[in-house]
């Protein structure tokens, strides 16, 4: 059964693809053997529409249209050449090499799926992508948030959607409408920037707060993206807490590893003030004041804050309240 | 048995492949597209029957028929299908799937391999630009440091798990804040929470474990081949915390600005409380993390049972307020 049905679309778009003119559904009935052998004209109708369908799922730009405008009996299908082949495309091989490498980049099933249906076709094309090369970094992206794949479909399709959302401090999520304009991945997390439909400006989601499905409302492309909008400007604009201050701590060797790798620079305690050895001096930059102190306070009695005083005031005031 | 629709889909590639090499091998054709032999054997059967149409003598496509005879060291040779002879377009998620892929790849890269993906990147964009127009800006990936930091120690452990070879770390234990060194036998690289990790059996804890990279300060692949280790692959999807025998089950209770933690971590169960904060049980396998992720929520978290928890964060606050007090 699935050779015959292959065999079927296959002579299908051969049939479509090779004509310079729209083909009429009389001479598809006639060109196709299965077509042919249908007891009735529904019949056949209803098996070329499920095909067409098929070959559009596939990617295949079938088109339907008339030569001559005129005359609605001439009506046809077919599918365009420029529109279905692949553009000429010459890859050096160092470039064939980087691209066969991004074959790995994704962990997410669907577009994993994606990138390597993609190579497959660009190797289909000539191109060798599978050489060892040079020095380049494979990250590893990953979006196992359940909101992805809708979010990601609408932001390629232009697509309206709804989803309830859940705000940090918020008990229950809140419906919102967005039209999405991009995802940003920032810190090794998902956010979706767009449209708020119904606070009427640009606002930023983060995906692992989307509860409940994503929801699309309207046709795709019914809206544009705001020409010049830049995803990652746009998105450190709307986090609104980067970088604020550097802060000046002693730290115990061999202790509080987090803040170190974070510290712009570091060196021995040039003063030991209660006679103790062993302590370092770093400078480490900060966005938040009040996540930042969270992270010194899980470091315990390994770090002390010296400057600046708000974080050090900060730093007393919540271990007095776990005290009181 | 696959579906029509892939079948055609594979072969809408395959044709191109084949007319775009003079002959190709069997047992190559199938590693090219990711399935067996006898699929491939398969899919050119189906173009027996396709051709132009009227499908007379000089109209189908020429399958050369060596590779079904020849099991695996078969030759295949394509032709009389030139209509065929490119494949179809890149779809929009196919293009930005990898444009995507690319461009997190570049973020991370030294400048000396960044012009190589920056001319492949002009050259894809170029080829995809009618069939998906927005491919490219709509979505950007800001690759964390750390995990940019790690990737070359990620390839080598790949690498390593490729090679069964058994690997020396330097590893930084946060809960105890030392540094130690031991031997593993790798399993896996995996990513989750935003970290990449590394599965394996560590010969110093003799059980499984798994080694967050930014933590790793030093890893050497070693010449010994590491030991096998039948235990199933591990799935990070529901986050990273696997319940133990030693697990000490805490409750503890959140204020409103510390109600994240009931999503970040696995909790046994949760109450809301009056004052929009929750109540919640949490499995924890070592004491001296959850001291410390209730000083980070300080003063919004509070441990409710059991008491000698309680105690042991009341005695870390004080200790740390004593730097303060000197």
């Amino acid at each position: 059964m699935t050779a015959n049905k292959s065999e079927r679309l296959l002579n299908l778009l051969i049939l479509l693809l090779v004509s310079r003119t729209y083909v009429s559904k009389d001479k598809i009935r006639d060109a196709v053997e299965e077509y042919r052998q249908q007891s009735s004209r529904e019949a056949f109708e209803k098996m070329f529409e499920r095909d067409k369908d098929e070959l559009r799922a596939l990617g295949i730009p079938v088109e339907h249209g008339s030569a001559d405008a005129y005359f609605d009996d001439e009506h046809g299908y077919r599918v365009a050449r420029d529109a279905f082949e692949l553009p000429d495309l010459q890859l050096e091989p160092d470039e064939a090499a980087v691209v066969g490498l991004a074959a790995r980049v994704w962990q997410h099933a669907g577009l994993a799926s994606a990138t390597s249906q993609a190579l497959l076709k660009l190797k289909a094309a000539g191109i060798e992508t599978d050489r060892e090369v040079l020095d380049v970094v494979q990250p590893r992206l990953v979006a196992d948030e359940p909101s992805f794949d809708a979010l990601w479909q609408a932001t390629q399709t232009r697509t309206e959607v709804s989803f309830d959302y859940r705000r940090a401090s918020a008990m229950t999520p809140s419906p919102r409408r967005l039209q999405p304009w991009g995802m940003v991945s920032a810190l090794g997390r998902w956010y979706v920037v767009g449209h708020d439909v119904d606070r009427g400006e640009p606002r930023l989601f983060r995906l692992s707060r989307v509860s409940g499905d994503v929801v699309a409302h309207g046709a795709p492309g019914s809206y544009a993206v705001p020409e010049g909008t830049d995803l990652r400007a746009l998105t450190r604009e709307l986090q609104r807490d980067r970088a604020v201050g550097t802060a000046v701590l002693r730290l115990r060797a061999d202790a509080a590893h987090d803040l170190r790798r974070r510290a712009s620079s570091i060196g021995p305690d040039p003063d030991p003030h209660d006679g103790t050895e062993g302590w370092d001096r770093a400078e480490v930059p900060f966005a938040n004041l009040d996540q930042f102190a969270g992270e010194v306070l899980a470091a315990l009695d390994a770090v002390e804050v010296l400057e600046p005083a708000e974080l050090r005031d900060v730093v007393v005031a919540r271990l007095e309240g776990v005290l009181a | 048995m696959s579906s029509a629709r892939d079948q055609v889909n594979r072969l809408l590639a395959l044709v191109p492949y084949l007319q775009s090499h003079e002959e190709v091998r069997l047992d190559d054709a199938a590693a090219a597209f990711g399935v067996t032999p006898a699929q491939i054997v398969r899919d050119l059967q189906v173009l027996w029957f396709c051709g132009l149409p009227g499908l007379g003598p000089g109209d189908m496509i020429d399958v050369d028929m060596d590779a079904f005879e020849d099991e695996g060291d078969g030759v295949i040779r394509l032709s009389n299908a030139d209509y065929l002879s490119r494949p179809l377009r890149l779809g929009s998620t196919e293009a930005s799937a990898l444009i995507v892929a690319l461009r997190a790849m570049r973020e991370g890269s030294p400048e000396s391999s960044r012009d190589a993906i920056d001319r492949a990147l002009a050259k894809l964009e170029d080829a995809t630009a009618d069939g998906a127009p927005e491919a490219s800006a709509s979505a950007v990936v800001e690759v964390p440091p750390h995990v940019l930091a790690t990737a070359p120690t990620a390839a080598m452990l790949e690498e390593a798990v490729r090679g069964g070879h058994a690997v020396r770390l330097t590893y930084f234990v946060p809960s105890r804040d030392e540094t130690t060194e031991r031997v593993v036998d790798p399993l896996a690289v995996l990513v989750a929470e935003g970290h990449t990790y590394l599965d394996a059996w560590c010969h110093l804890a003799e059980a499984r474990r798994l080694f967050r990279l930014d933590r790793v300060s030093a890893a050497e692949v070693l010449e010994e081949p590491a030991a096998r280790h039948h235990v199933p692959s591990r799935d990070l999807s529901d986050g990273l915390f696997e319940p133990g025998p030693d697990d000490v089950v805490a409750t503890v209770r959140l204020a409103a600005p510390a109600r994240w933690v009931a999503e970040y971590y696995p909790v046994e169960s949760s109450r809301e409380l009056a004052d929009h904060g929750l109540e919640v049980t949490l499995r924890v396998g070592d004491p001296q993390w959850l001291v410390r992720l209730v000083l980070r929520l300080a003063p919004h978290a509070a441990v409710v049972s059991p008491s000698e928890l309680a105690e042991r964060v009341a005695a870390a606050a004080g200790a740390t307020l004593e730097r303060y007090r000197s």
